[in-house]
């Protein structure tokens, strides 16, 4: 497994803090739906960083996606996010992961919860799911701050549907009138959006390591197997 | 394959007098939060500090003991051996010597323990003489748990593994013991101006 | 629980460098407690270097250091590792 280089198509905004960056990646072998790459950046006198990112989009020959959240005093990110132009070059080190992994073969129903940014390999599932013509019983519960930080909005919109179920849930501000969740995923909502533990759901839980630590409890409280919740954290250090 | 250099990217760090900065080292403003486990969360009712081993007999400190000693401020430039440093941090705290004053001791080494079973290993003469401290306060404020609150070892002069968090004691040994990072691949004495980070240097 | 505390997903790439096999669904076996868990639900901390613990005891299992040559793997914690190759 090693470093390649990676060249940026475009960087495309999704909202305030977000965007996905394309690139093209010479060799890449192809990748499966929750995969991630480790991406490393190197300075003119060497001085190295090193993050590891989900990857967004679904295997298409050498292009390779990533959904990058601008952290506010991060180091990496904003490079990502604010520095990168069409032609850069940076390098990568994937596909990697197995375990927090989903493929269309595997069937459902499957349970996934997001919390911010962790949307971004779950959004991989969906879009693996959609590109196979699936109609597997899909549930996406999806934490942002507010509507407009709801990343991917409009495409979950458009794939809402065939089985695919997305509930919203914006802990900070609600736009007006909004009927849906406005408090942090808990018990009683996992409950509510189901499937049930009955049901042996596959259940995949990506988010900052509180999100994820506070969802996967109250799974486990619900009943469903600690094994069948597959969980992947996302740090400030960007692992 | 050498690396590819990415257009315009600089990373985090800031310009230091290179008289100050260990080779290899890049300095940072942040105080970056590194720990090898969880968190330990002692009550302070149930803290304490001792120094057992080959000792004379045992010494043992209750926090409000140990918080009656004296204690001085100090002014120290820190090193990781994940390269970051960090010049002019300021602590309070009880300098070893305090604490091993009227203590007899043939050892030559010390280990510290501490909440969460690390440790890290040291001769004795690195911890004497005015070289390290138990601290207790950072930058004029009790220090913090993810920073190694109550209290934890101050030692300068090596790299920072050999500073543990959550510090419980010393046990003095005649024999040298590598403690959690020394036996799976850092160096045994971890000098950062000779460049002493892994086995072999 | 540690806010910067990850899961064994984040070393994923670098075991997969040193092992040449895809290691997150390997199957460890804690000498603690003798919990079973995937190396991809392990909790990873990074301090010196990386430490990976059991998600129910807390026993440090694998320890990483890396120079950019050399790595060196402790399984201190480890009983079994189960492999798929």
């Amino acid at each position: 497994m090693t470093w390649r280089v990676a060249e940026v198509v475009n960087v495309v905004p999704q909202t305030p803090r977000v965007k996905t960056i394309a690139f093209d990646v010479f060799g890449w072998p192809g990748h499966r739906a929750g995969q991630h790459v480790d991406v490393r950046l190197t300075a003119e006198d060497g001085y190295e960083a090193q993050r590891g990112y989900s990857i967004a989009s679904v295997p298409d020959g050498t292009r390779v996606e990533l959904t990058v959240e601008r952290l506010e005093d991060g180091e990496v990110s904003p490079y990502l996010t604010d520095g990168l132009q069409p032609g850069d070059r940076i390098e990568l080190r994937g596909p990697v992961g197995g375990y927090f992994v989903w493929e269309p073969a595997q069937g459902g129903p499957l349970l996934l919860v997001a919390g911010g940014s962790g949307v971004v390999p779950l959004m991989a599932m969906i879009r693996a799911r959609a590109a196979a013509g699936s109609d597997v019983d899909t549930r996406l519960l999806f934490s942002s701050r507010s509507w407009e930080d709801v990343i991917y909005r409009e495409e979950l919109e458009r794939l809402g549907g065939d089985g695919l179920t997305v509930v919203h849930t914006l802990t900070r501000s609600q736009p007006p009138g909004w009927a849906g969740y406005d408090r942090r995923v808990d018990a009683e909502m996992l409950a509510e959006v189901g499937p049930s533990p009955a049901e042996l759901p596959g259940v995949y839980v990506c988010g900052p390591t509180p999100f994820v630590e506070a969802a996967a409890e109250a799974l486990v409280q619900l009943g469903h197997e600690p094994h069948r919740v597959k969980t992947e954290r996302f740090g400030p250090t960007g692992g | 394959m050498s690396p590819i250099i990415s257009r315009g990217f600089r990373g985090r760090r800031d310009d230091a007098p290179s008289d100050r900065v260990p080779p290899g080292q890049y300095v940072t403003r942040d105080f970056p939060v590194l720990s090898a486990g969880p968190t330990p969360h002692r009550p302070l009712e149930q803290w304490d500090f001792s120094i057992v081993g080959e000792v004379d007999e045992p010494r043992r400190w209750t926090w409000e003991e140990f918080r009656e000693l004296p204690s001085e401020e100090v002014t120290v430039d820190i090193h990781c051996v994940t390269k970051w440093s960090k010049l002019d941090t300021v602590w309070q705290g009880v300098s070893v010597d305090t604490l091993l004053d009227g203590v007899e001791s043939a050892a030559e080494y010390v280990v510290q323990f501490c909440d969460g079973g690390y440790t890290a290993n040291l001769p004795v003469d690195d911890v004497t003489g005015g070289k390290a401290w138990v601290v207790f306060a950072y930058d004029g404020e009790p220090l913090e748990p993810e920073h190694g609150g109550p209290a934890r070892m101050l030692v300068p002069h090596l790299y920072f593994w050999k500073s543990a968090k959550w510090v419980r004691g010393l046990r003095l040994s005649a024999t040298d013991e590598p403690g959690f990072w020394e036996v799976n691949g850092y160096h045994n004495y971890g000098d950062p101006w000779q460049q002493q980070r892994y086995w072999g240097d | 629980m540690d806010a910067l505390m990850l899961d064994g997903n984040a070393v994923a790439g670098l075991l997969q460098e040193v092992f040449a096999v895809e290691m997150t669904t390997a199957i460890e076996t804690c000498n603690r407690c003798g919990g079973t868990d995937r190396v991809g639900a392990l909790h990873v901390f990074r301090g010196a270097g990386i430490v990976m613990r059991c998600p129910h005891c807390d026993n440090a299992l694998v320890t990483i250091v890396e120079d950019g040559t050399r790595v060196w793997i402790g399984f201190a914690g480890v009983r079994t590792l189960q492999v798929t190759v």
